[in-house]
């Protein structure tokens, strides 16, 4: 049995004895105590995970994390992750990144290492304001925000991060919060689950920089109303009183209310398809959060299996050598014209 | 079906000589560099010395005709040693005027001009900028000129293949071919081959190629156009198996080598680039070793892939070129603080910014010395000759895997796509490659170092019991936690520097070429290695005393330099930069040297270095 020789770990296993140095209250800790529970929970040998970053607060994650950790440059997690996973498919490969991380300086790299569909797992942490540099805006901030570089306001459009993602046919793409814990190790496991690229956006808190960046999401009262949990085969229902709902008419989303009396019911309501073939029904959901009106949809938006990049290598390189042969040295140093000097 | 018929043998003069240099040159779209290695194959296979010299537009195709698509190959071969395709040309062959108008100056007096004369109407003149016809006007008087209608008489030669009239135009250059073959005495067969394995799926390209060849060859046998062909007898080169080898080639089969030797996967990160390429291009054929290549997104995904190929133990490379080297800046920080093993390829072109993608240059030493923030210290190594490519690249993976550092090899584009007779080592004669991994969890610590290399342990992901964390941000000594103290810090930058300068044990003391004391010693690295043992050894046999010493290790330096460098009246130091080894020497060791530079994208001449030895000592 396989599984007799794997050891049973727990949360404290993947804890270090490094002093966490994000600021108190930060809503890092909530998703650094999320994946120290979900890491034990999956099977997987402790020494097989490897915890890459690039720069930011964020990136302070895998000091944090007993496992293999590598705390890389500013953007390029994704490309150091990649050189990892092609060289040792069999390893877990996570990324812990940030808004400015992943869509700014490292945007290249994200999008590329997603549509390879390389088999890493990208948790981004997005409060929408630059921390370790002390409070500029980010790729993510709203547009006219006030910052310390934009004193009179951005002049820039914020990216919406899963309509980008989305966009680059990644495999595996979710949004999960901070402050919702249950939900947050849920979708973490579904990321583990996947087999190919999986980028996981996680709302985070900025207590510093950007306080209450997601209040209208995480707040009790705001809570219900604002946020719509997306759950595969299931209808898009939510609101206090489980009254409201997203339809789809035509290609348009719509919200829309039940049981007052307009004879509309669950049945009428868009049920989530996270397998659905088209990305532009994973898009349509993407864009609900900047649509006035409509709740954030949060949990798994796409989820569909393709080849996974360092398979395909891997397999090309089994099929040359079962073709050819393993390489002979001395046959490469002589191969083509050759000639004697006696 | 045209066949091909073996030609009436006439009598004529065959004269055997030395040495000779050749340069086919025409629009980059005549095919010249394709010309230009089948004859080299030819003449290597042959037993002659070698060296080749392609030189060609960064334009894929500029205008047909025009002076910027000008695309030249040379080559000399001799009986004797060869340093370099030559100063001075003995025969050229120009397709259009363009190509003439931009190499007949490198011609010699009374020297052969093989000129298509059918490409010399007025729209051609014009697009050469020429206002009279160089075949009318006089101006080639100083040459043995011999026009020849190649598409005339390609068209001629293939009219019965039913091909139409672009497609007979293409063969013109086997038909130049053909006559070089006859002017050399030299079997066409390598050649049928070629064409045969490279058309072989198209019977009748096969048969164009072969026809037009034959036909050039023909040509001059019927025409007599020339009284004498040459035979150069095969050279006495060390006993063994050679094969013609680029600089390119030559890295890519040593990082296979060096792979093998340490029992290491071979993992190639990189980004097309000029004059990079080849090497990405070569190593993606060679999967049966387990090379896997990987083309990035960009420069900077390149390289940082490879440090994570790196980090879970493969023997990790990225190949780049001058500008991309400026991308890779910060990447290459990275891996001098988490020290790991590391190859880093710039193969050098004229710059700065884009400067001269195809052309040649030494400018990227200072940047491969120092381009990186603060304190970080990389071994620099650097190849004299195409050849030697391979041996650079096994010992920059030996010192990468033993120190646990990163390494630059510097080559350059004159390096890259020159070519040269290559022995072929048995693979005993490659060095060994010792590679340990830690294993052992009990007493592990990320950052504690062996006592003679002050490596540290190389623990990949994957091994149990090992877990820990790595960086950019400075760490403690043995902990590797991160740590901002003032003291560590400063053990920590002065221990990355020691670890670089431990790297001398393993360079060999310098023994110059040529008297070990004297007049003059001429300190040199990089491709610039031919001409000054060519110009040296003419300007010894005049009686000066001069002695030469070729640096392969750039970065440290070897332990006997200064010394050496004190046994001569006056040290030289040529360079295809402004002196930047120059630079390092003078400070580094308070030395008078003078610099000899030149900076235009094209090598030094055995002439040049001559002059100025002459200059210096009189």
């Amino acid at each position: 049995m396989t599984t007799a020789s794997i050891p049973v770990l727990t949360k404290k296993d993947f804890q270090t004895d490094q002093e966490v140095r994000w600021c108190p209250g930060c809503g890092d800790y909530a998703i650094l105590s999320a994946v120290q529970s979900v890491f034990p929970e999956l099977g997987i040998p402790r020494e097989k995970f490897v915890v890459i970053s690039g720069i930011g607060c964020s990136s302070r994650f895998p000091y944090y994390m007993n496992t293999f950790g590598f705390h890389t440059i500013h953007g390029r997690a994704p490309a150091v992750a990649t050189g990892v996973k092609i060289a040792h498919p069999e390893l877990e490969v996570w990324v812990a990144t940030g808004d400015g991380d992943s869509l700014a300086i490292g945007g290249n790299h994200t999008i590329h290492m997603l549509r390879r569909n390389v088999g890493i797992k990208v948790l981004m942490f997005n409060n929408k304001i630059y921390g370790l540099t002390k409070g500029q805006y980010s790729p993510t901030s709203e547009f006219g925000k006030k910052t310390k570089s934009t004193p009179f306001g951005t002049a820039d459009r914020p990216f919406n991060p899963l309509g980008l993602v989305i966009g680059a046919d990644t495999s595996f793409v979710a949004r999960a919060v901070d402050v919702f814990q249950g939900h947050l190790k849920d979708t973490l496991k579904k990321a583990a689950a996947h087999k190919g690229s999986a980028y996981v956006e996680i709302l985070q808190n900025c207590n510093i920089f950007n306080d209450g960046a997601w209040f209208n999401l995480t707040e009790k009262e705001a809570r219900s109303e604002h946020v719509v949990q997306l759950e595969h085969g299931k209808p898009l229902i939510y609101g206090k009183n489980r009254d409201k709902g997203i339809r789809l008419n035509g290609m348009e989303l719509e919200v829309v209310h039940l049981g007052n009396g307009n004879g509309l019911t669950e049945k009428d309501l868009l049920v989530h398809d996270e397998h659905h073939k088209n990305p532009a029904y994973a898009y349509t959901l993407a864009q609900m959060e900047d649509m006035p009106g409509f709740p954030t949809p949060i949990g798994v938006l796409r989820s569909w299996d393709r080849d996974r990049y360092e398979d395909v290598m891997s397999k090309q390189i089994q099929d040359i050598i079962a073709k050819r042969g393993p390489g002979d040295l001395s046959k490469l140093l002589r191969a083509g014209d050759t000639w004697e000097v006696k | 079906m045209a066949t091909i018929t073996d030609p009436v043998v006439r009598a004529h003069k065959r004269e055997v000589i030395e040495k000779a240099v050749l340069r086919f040159c025409g629009d980059s779209g005549d095919g010249m560099q394709i010309t230009g290695s089948q004859f080299t194959n030819t003449v290597a296979l042959y037993g002659n010395d070698l060296a080749t010299f392609p030189d060609y537009p960064a334009e894929i195709r500029a205008p047909a005709g025009t002076l910027p698509g000008v695309s030249g190959f040379q080559i000399q071969f001799s009986s004797g040693d060869v340093f370099t395709p030559g100063d001075a040309v003995d025969v050229l062959v120009a397709m259009n005027p363009a190509a003439l108008r931009t190499n007949v100056k490198d011609l010699k007096a009374n020297g052969i001009l093989i000129l298509n004369s059918d490409a010399f109407t007025d729209g051609d003149l014009r697009k050469a900028d020429l206002t009279t016809n160089p075949l009318e006007d006089g101006s080639l008087d100083a040459y043995r000129l011999f026009p020849v209608g190649l598409e005339r008489l390609t068209r001629t030669a293939l009219q019965d293949l039913g091909l139409d009239a672009k497609s007979m135009d293409r063969c013109k250059n086997f038909f130049a071919l053909g006559m070089c073959y006859w002017l050399y005495n030299r079997s066409m067969d390598l050649t049928y081959k070629w064409i045969e394995d490279k058309f072989k799926t198209k019977a009748l390209l096969v048969e164009a190629n072969k026809l037009a060849m034959r036909a050039g060859y023909n040509y001059c046998e019927a025409t007599e156009a020339f009284q004498v062909s040459y035979e150069i007898p095969p050279a006495k080169l060390v006993p063994g198996t050679y094969r013609n080898l680029s600089g390119n080639q030559a890295l890519a089969i040593g990082f296979v080598a060096a792979s093998q030797k340490a029992g290491l996967p071979l993992f190639l990160g990189s980004y097309p680039i000029t004059p990079a390429s080849d090497i990405l291009h070569e190593l993606s054929m060679y999967k049966n070793f387990g090379v896997m290549t990987f083309q990035a997104e960009d420069e900077i995904a390149a390289i940082t892939s490879a440090i994570g190929a790196a980090y879970s133990g493969a023997l990790a490379l990225t190949t780049t070129s001058g500008p991309g080297m400026a991308l890779k800046t910060e990447a290459m920080g990275l891996a001098v603080a988490v020290e790991l093993p590391l190859i880093i390829c710039d193969i050098q072109r004229g710059g700065p910014s884009t400067g001269l993608p195809t052309k040649t240059e030494q400018a990227d030493l200072l940047q491969a010395m120092f381009g990186r923030n603060s304190e970080a210290p990389i071994p620099v190594l650097a190849p004299s000759t195409p050849g030697d490519c391979f041996w650079v690249a096994v010992e920059a993976a030996k010192i990468a895997l033993k120190y646990m550092v990163p390494v630059i090899i510097l080559s350059d584009g004159y390096l890259a796509n020159g070519a040269e007779p290559w022995r072929i080592p048995t693979i005993d004669e490659i060095p060994g490659i010792k590679v340990k991994f830690a294993e052992n969890p009990i007493g592990f610590h990320p950052y504690s170092r062996d006592p003679e290399t002050l490596a540290r342990p190389w623990a990949i992901p994957g091994t149990m019991g090992l877990e820990h964390r790595i960086g950019g941000i400075e760490k403690q000594d043995v902990t590797g936690n991160i740590n901002y103290e003032p003291l560590n810090h400063e053990k920590m930058v002065r221990l990355r520097a020691a670890k670089v300068e431990a790297v001398t044990q393993d360079i060999p003391d310098l023994v110059p070429a040529g008297d070990p004391d004297g007049d003059l010693l001429i300190v040199a690295w990089g491709s610039t290695y031919g001409a000054i043992t060519a110009g040296m050894k003419t300007m010894r046999a005049k009686g000066h005393r001069i002695g030469h010493v070729h640096l392969r290790h750039l970065n440290p330096l070897a332990r006997n330099l200064g010394e050496v460098m004190s046994r001569y009246r006056q040290v030289l130091v040529p360079e295809m930069n402004l002196g930047q080894l120059l630079w390092i020497l003078r400070a580094k060791y308070l030395v008078d040297a003078q610099g000899y530079n030149k900076i235009q994208g094209q090598p030094f001449k055995q002439s040049e270095i001559e002059a100025k030895i002459e200059e210096i000592l009189g």
